[in-house]
C-alpha cells in the first residue's frame, strides 16, 4: 500500500472505532461526542479555531527554531570543553528534572501572559532532546577521524568545525525530529497556565463551558498540526541532515 | 618537503599501569622504508601513535625523535569523511590548517593514483582498492618527510594490495617511511630495513636484495618472506 493511502485507511478505521464506541457505549455528546458532531463543529467554528491554531503554530515554530539554535550552540560549546562540561552538565541536569509542568506558572510570572511564555516553554521543551543528541554525535565522531585531524596539525576548533560538527549532522537530526513532536506540549501548557488565545486555550474555554464537541475539534487540530510538523521536520532533516547514503 | 629525518625510539611503554613494550631500541633510516614486523597486540601501533604525537594516554619512559609538523599517517581504514569529495578529502590538511585549499593540486596528486576522474565523487561510490589509493593521495598532498602506514593494505584483497603496495613504494620513494604490518610478505617485498618486534624486543632481520618494491615471485623474497613467517611462529 502507498503511503498515503495506508495514512488515509489508518484514519478511517480510528474514525469507525471512535463511532463504534459512541454508538455501542451509548455515549452522551458532552462526554463523548462523535466524529460527525465534531466534524460539524470544526466547520462551524473553523474562523475561531484557525485564529487559535496559528497563535499556537507561531508559538511553536519559533520554540523549535530557537530551541534547535541555542540547544545547538550549547551542544557546541559543551563538546569543545571538559571545563563548561564539568560546570554545566550537572546543572542541565537538575533543569531537567524539574517537570516542565511545574515551571509554566513562573514563566506565566516572568514573561507574561502573551506569547513570549509559551515560546520558552516550547524553547525550554526542545532544547534537551536536540543538546543531548547532537551532543552524543559531537562526542561520538570516530577517534581516528580525530588522530588524523591533529596529525594534520588542525586545531580543536577547526576539528569541530570539519570533522566533528558534519559527523554529528545525523544526531542534531534526530533530536530535532524528537523536538517536532514535543515542542506542542509546551506551547500547550503554556496555554493552559495562562494565555487568552491558542488551541490550548480553546480547549480550555470549551471544557469550561462543557462544549466537548469544540474541545475534540481543537484536539484534533491540534494532532494534525503536530503530525504536520513532524513530517516537515523528517523532510528538513533528510535534505540537508541525514547523511547521504541513508537518504 | 624538506630533508627526510631518520628517527629513533628508546624505552619502554605502558597504557594506564598496564605494559605494552619492555625497553626497546628501534632506529628508523632516513628516507627510506623501515618495516616493523610483529603480531598483533605485540605494540606495533603504539610506536606509530608515539612518532604521530597521538600518544597522550601512552605513559612512555624514555626518548623519541619529536616530529612535530613533519609527519603524515595512513592507516588500515581509510579515514576518508563521507561527507566530502574525493577532491576535498584529499586537500582536507589544508582546510584543518584554515588554508586555502588548493585543488588543482589534489588534481595532480589524484591523477598520480590514477583517480583523476573520480575527484568528484563521494568516497561511498568507491571500492576500496580506490578508498585506500585516496588516502594515499591525500597522505601525498601533506608532503610531509616522514610517513607512517599502520598497515596501510591489510584491508584489501590480494590482487589490490599488490597494486597498492606497489603504488605506495613508488610514489613515497625519499621519504623516511616507517611501516607497521604483520604481513611478512609485505615486509619483505617493501622494506630497505625490515625489524621483528617480538615481546623480547626488536630484531634487525636482512632483507632480501634488490630495488623496492621487490617482484612477488622472486626466489629471495620468497625466501625471506619464509624465514620471517618461521620467526613469528617461533615466537609464538
Amino acid at each position: 500500500m502507498q503511503g498515503w493511502k495506508a495514512g488515509l485507511a489508518s484514519a478511517l478505521l480510528g474514525v469507525a472505532i471512535w463511532q463504534a464506541v459512541v454508538t455501542l457505549g451509548d455515549m452522551q455528546k458532552f462526554i463523548l461526542p462523535g466524529p460527525g458532531l465534531v466534524a460539524e463543529t470544526l466547520w462551524k467554528s473553523r474562523v475561531t479555531i484557525l485564529e487559535n491554531t496559528w497563535v499556537t503554530f507561531v508559538e511553536v515554530m519559533l520554540g523549535l527554531v530557537l530551541g534547535a539554535l541555542i540547544g545547538g550552540l550549547s551542544a557546541i560549546l559543551l563538546a569543545s570543553s571538559r571545563t563548561v562540561r564539568a560546570l554545566v552538565r550537572p546543572l542541565l541536569v537538575f533543569v531537567q528534572a524539574i517537570p516542565v509542568f511545574a515551571l509554566a506558572p513562573i514563566l506565566n510570572l516572568w514573561f507574561g501572559f502573551g506569547m513570549t511564555s509559551k515560546v520558552v516553554m516550547s524553547l525550554i521543551i526542545v532544547y534537551f532532546p536536540v543538546t543531548s543528541a547532537f551532543f552524543d554525535g559531537l562526542v561520538r565522531a570516530n577517534p581516528d577521524w580525530l588522530g588524523l585531524a591533529r596529525v594534520m596539525g588542525a586545531n580543536k576548533w577547526r576539528v569541530m568545525l570539519h570533522v566533528r560538527i558534519p559527523a554529528a549532522r545525523a544526531g542534531f537530526a534526530s533530536g530535532l525530529r524528537l523536538a517536532a513532536v514535543y515542542a506542542p506540549i509546551g506551547a500547550i501548557i503554556g496555554e493552559w497556565v495562562g494565555a487568552s488565545k491558542g488551541l490550548g486555550y480553546l480547549m480550555l474555554l470549551a471544557n469550561g463551558r462543557a462544549k466537548i464537541d469544540l474541545m475534540f475539534a481543537a484536539l484534533i487540530v491540534l494532532a494534525v498540526m503536530t503530525m504536520c510538523l513532524h513530517a516537515l521536520t523528517d523532510k528538513f532533516c533528510r535534505k540537508f541532515l541525514d547523511p547521504e547514503e541513508s537518504r | 618537503m624538506t630533508l627526510a629525518p631518520a628517527l629513533h625510539m628508546n624505552g619502554k611503554a605502558s597504557i594506564g599501569g598496564s605494559p605494552i613494550f619492555e625497553t626497546l631500541s628501534l632506529e628508523v633510516a632516513a628516507g627510506q622504508w623501515t618495516c616493523l614486523l610483529g603480531s598483533s597486540g605485540v605494540g606495533k601501533s603504539t610506536i606509530l601513535r608515539l612518532f604521530a604525537g597521538l600518544g597522550e594516554r601512552v605513559e612512555f619512559d624514555g626518548d623519541f625523535t619529536a616530529l612535530e609538523g613533519q609527519v603524515a599517517l595512513m592507516a588500515q581504514s581509510d579515514l576518508l569523511l563521507p561527507w566530502l569529495a574525493v577532491e576535498d578529502n584529499v586537500a582536507l590538511g589544508a582546510r584543518l590548517r584554515g588554508e586555502k585549499p588548493d585543488l588543482s593540486h589534489a588534481a595532480d596528486v589524484l591523477e598520480r593514483v590514477g583517480l583523476a576522474e573520480k575527484a568528484k565523487r563521494k568516497p561511498s561510490e568507491l571500492s576500496g582498492g580506490q578508498r585506500q589509493r585516496v588516502a594515499l593521495a591525500r597522505t601525498l598532498m601533506e608532503d610531509r618527510p616522514v610517513v607512517l602506514l599502520d598497515e596501510p593494505f591489510s584491508a584489501l584483497d590480494a590482487k589490490t594490495r599488490a597494486r597498492m603496495q606497489e603504488l605506495t613504494a613508488e610514489l613515497l620513494v625519499g621519504r623516511t617511511v616507517l611501516l607497521v604490518t604483520h604481513d611478512p610478505a609485505e615486509a619483505a617485498r617493501l622494506g630497505h630495513h625490515i625489524k621483528l618486534m617480538t615481546e623480547a624486543g626488536i630484531e634487525d632481520i636482512a632483507p632480501p636484495s634488490g630495488r623496492t618494491p621487490r617482484a612477488i615471485d622472486d626466489i629471495e623474497v620468497i625466501r625471506a618472506q619464509t624465514n620471517l613467517l618461521n620467526k613469528l611462529r617461533e615466537d609464538a
